[in-house]
């Protein structure tokens, strides 16, 4: 099947020598992608665009293959054994789901925040500097600027900076989970996956999570996918309603929120299923 | 109507009837706690006293025994009861064998937990338990039929040796550190992974970075207790380590550890002598290597706790 996959892309390459236009106000764009778990689709074939510098939040109930959408964007799933897909993710033009792509490479440009707060057993500064060293940065004062400037953006230095070598796991929930986005940012990554990044905190520390992602949007693309729907409603600029592995609709979030044109998800957001 | 007893004696604890099959299986559970604490507690003074023998009633002195390396406690004249040899063959071979199986053994449970999670786990797992199964005597034989004519004809020297005794152990230490690894590996929660995976790092640089050095203080408590058990182990050392009451010159010669010595010579001495209390302050000194290495695993596993 993976070799299926691999042979569409070459297909649809040579068949159509500009195949998908991405926009350049897009910086993803997603055409009639398939997920599926051994025999079973969690995605079935959906298409759409992600804007550049913008808040994109993916919502819905649970098992609607929401985050199975958004563990392909930097292909976590291939971890998962008898994960595959078929369709395009296309990132700037290359088609992300190629054999080809190195997925090593591809993580340090699209990164990911997860829904528990995951640092590393070690200090604060080792958490961010350690992804740094995987990308073969070594020198001192060079590690020294970018911890600093990464905590700076995730609204941590202040909290930190007196113990910067201290065990991250002596951080609260909320400090961990930002530690964790300014792990992400510290990788100079263009977009940044977020799956759940407040469903374990507090509500003090979800705001302030949530006022950081609001904040980060002018560097880079975020995708959140959440369960809460006020959160959607006050940090995204587009949403996009799944059901079942399909994508329902997909609209500005005001409109979504307020007029959907779909009966579906106007149940779903006045809390009718789900 | 039936009569409705009073709260007191329905509730109260002196009220007996209720509590009788509990109390019961307090105590059975109590004596079993009992009979273990007590039996590890008068080993501990049996061998403390008996150990303590050779220096309080026969007089050698503990600097000799401990810093001389002439074992001679059959010479009428002048009887010598240097054990330095045998506790440096002990630690000889603790040592190199944990040297040769942590490799092996941690890296058999990355392979199983990393690598090849599927099929690894379904040959290394079965060929891991089977190796804990056979006893040390067979090691020991194989050891001696196999492997000191092959270290006598290829290496050098007489086979019996050092080498020989350390590559029997290494094998038999294997299995387990191999399996404390691999629950120590496997334990590790998933987000760790996918975290580091998430920024970009490659499997080895996983493996390496992160899942190492989470899982290190397990790792540890796995050799360690791997060399608990080469420490303790005496007859399939005895069988292909030479038996040879001077200190080795190099890892090719014959030698002794403090467990083959006492096997060898608890025959043939009587009760009460010289030569058999010393024998007793061996037990004694591996005993108290036993406790040193629960204590270091101790301080490993809190330390596990505090992170």
């Amino acid at each position: 099947m993976m070799t299926a996959v691999k042979e569409r892309t070459q297909v649809d390459l040579t068949v159509q020598p500009t195949p998908i236009e991405v926009k350049s106000e897009n910086i993803i764009a997603v055409r009639n992608l398939e997920i599926f778990y051994g025999d079973k689709r969690a995605v079935n074939g959906i298409s759409l665009d992600i804007k550049k510098n913008s808040v994109t939040a993916l919502i819905g109930p649970s098992g609607c293959g929401k985050s199975t959408f958004l563990r392909s964007i930097n292909r976590m799933n291939d971890l998962i054994p008898g994960a595959r897909a078929a369709g395009e993710i296309i990132y700037e033009d290359l088609n992300i789901l190629s054999q080809d792509i190195n997925v090593v490479a591809l993580r340090k440009e699209i990164g990911m925040v997860f829904q528990k707060p995951n640092p590393f057993p070690k200090s604060i500064y080792e958490n961010i500097a350690h992804g740094l060293k995987f990308a073969g940065i070594r020198k001192k004062t060079e590690l020294d600027e970018i911890v600093e400037e990464s905590l700076q953006k995730a609204a941590l230095w202040d909290e930190v900076k007196d113990r910067l070598h201290k065990s991250a796991l002596s951080l609260s929930g909320g400090q961990q989970q930002r530690l964790c986005i300014a792990r992400s940012i510290a990788m100079k990554p263009t977009v940044i996956l977020l799956d759940e990044p407040s469903s374990a905190l507090d509500p003090i520390s979800n705001a302030k999570v949530e006022e950081l992602i609001i904040g980060l949007k002018k560097d880079y693309s975020i995708i959140i996918v959440t369960h809460n729907m006020q959160q959607a409603a006050r940090i995204s600029d587009k949403t996009a309603f799944f059901l079942n592995g399909d994508l329902i609709e997909y609209d500005n979030t005001k409109k979504l929120f307020t007029n959907p044109s779909v009966k579906k998800t106007e149940e779903y957001i006045s809390g009718r299923f789900g | 109507m039936e009569k409705v007893l009073p709260a007191k004696d329905r509730l109260l604890k002196s009220n007996k009837s209720g509590l009788n099959g509990e109390l019961r299986g307090k105590m059975l559970v109590i004596l079993c706690a009992i009979i273990m604490i007590s039996a590890t507690i008068s080993i501990t003074i049996f061998l403390g006293t008996k150990g303590m023998q050779s220096f309080t009633k026969n007089g050698i002195s503990l600097i000799e025994f401990l810093t001389s390396t002439k074992w001679n406690p059959t010479d009428k004249a002048s009887p010598m009861y240097g054990v330095l040899p045998f506790i440096f063959g002990s630690f000889a071979v603790t040592f190199l064998s944990a040297l040769v199986a942590a490799p092996l053994g941690i890296g058999g449970a990355i392979f199983m937990t990393e690598i090849a999670p599927s099929w690894g786990k379904k040959i290394l797992q079965p060929v891991v338990e089977l190796l804990v199964g056979i006893p040390s005597v067979v090691y020991g034989f194989i050891g001696l039929s196999v492997l000191v004519p092959f270290i006598r004809e290829n290496v050098g020297g007489l086979g019996f040796s050092l080498l020989a005794g350390t590559i029997v152990l290494s094998i038999m230490i294997l299995p387990t550190i191999t399996t404390i690894a691999t629950d120590a590996m496997s334990s590790l929660p998933n987000h760790l992974r996918e975290g580091s995976y998430a920024l970009g790092a490659t499997r080895w640089q996983t493996i390496r970075k992160v899942l190492v050095p989470a899982a290190m203080p397990s790792l540890l408590t796995a050799i360690i207790l791997g060399m608990a058990r080469a420490f303790g182990e005496a007859l399939a050392v005895q069988m292909v380590i030479g038996n040879v009451r001077d200190l080795p010159s190099s890892i090719l010669d014959a030698s002794a550890t403090l467990t083959t010595i006492i096997t060898l010579n608890m025959g043939h001495t009587t009760y009460g002598s010289v030569e058999n209390n010393t024998l007793w302050s061996m037990g004694l000194i591996l005993l108290i290597m036993s406790f040193a290495f629960i204590l270091l695993i101790r301080y490993l596993s809190s330390r596990r706790k505090l992170r």
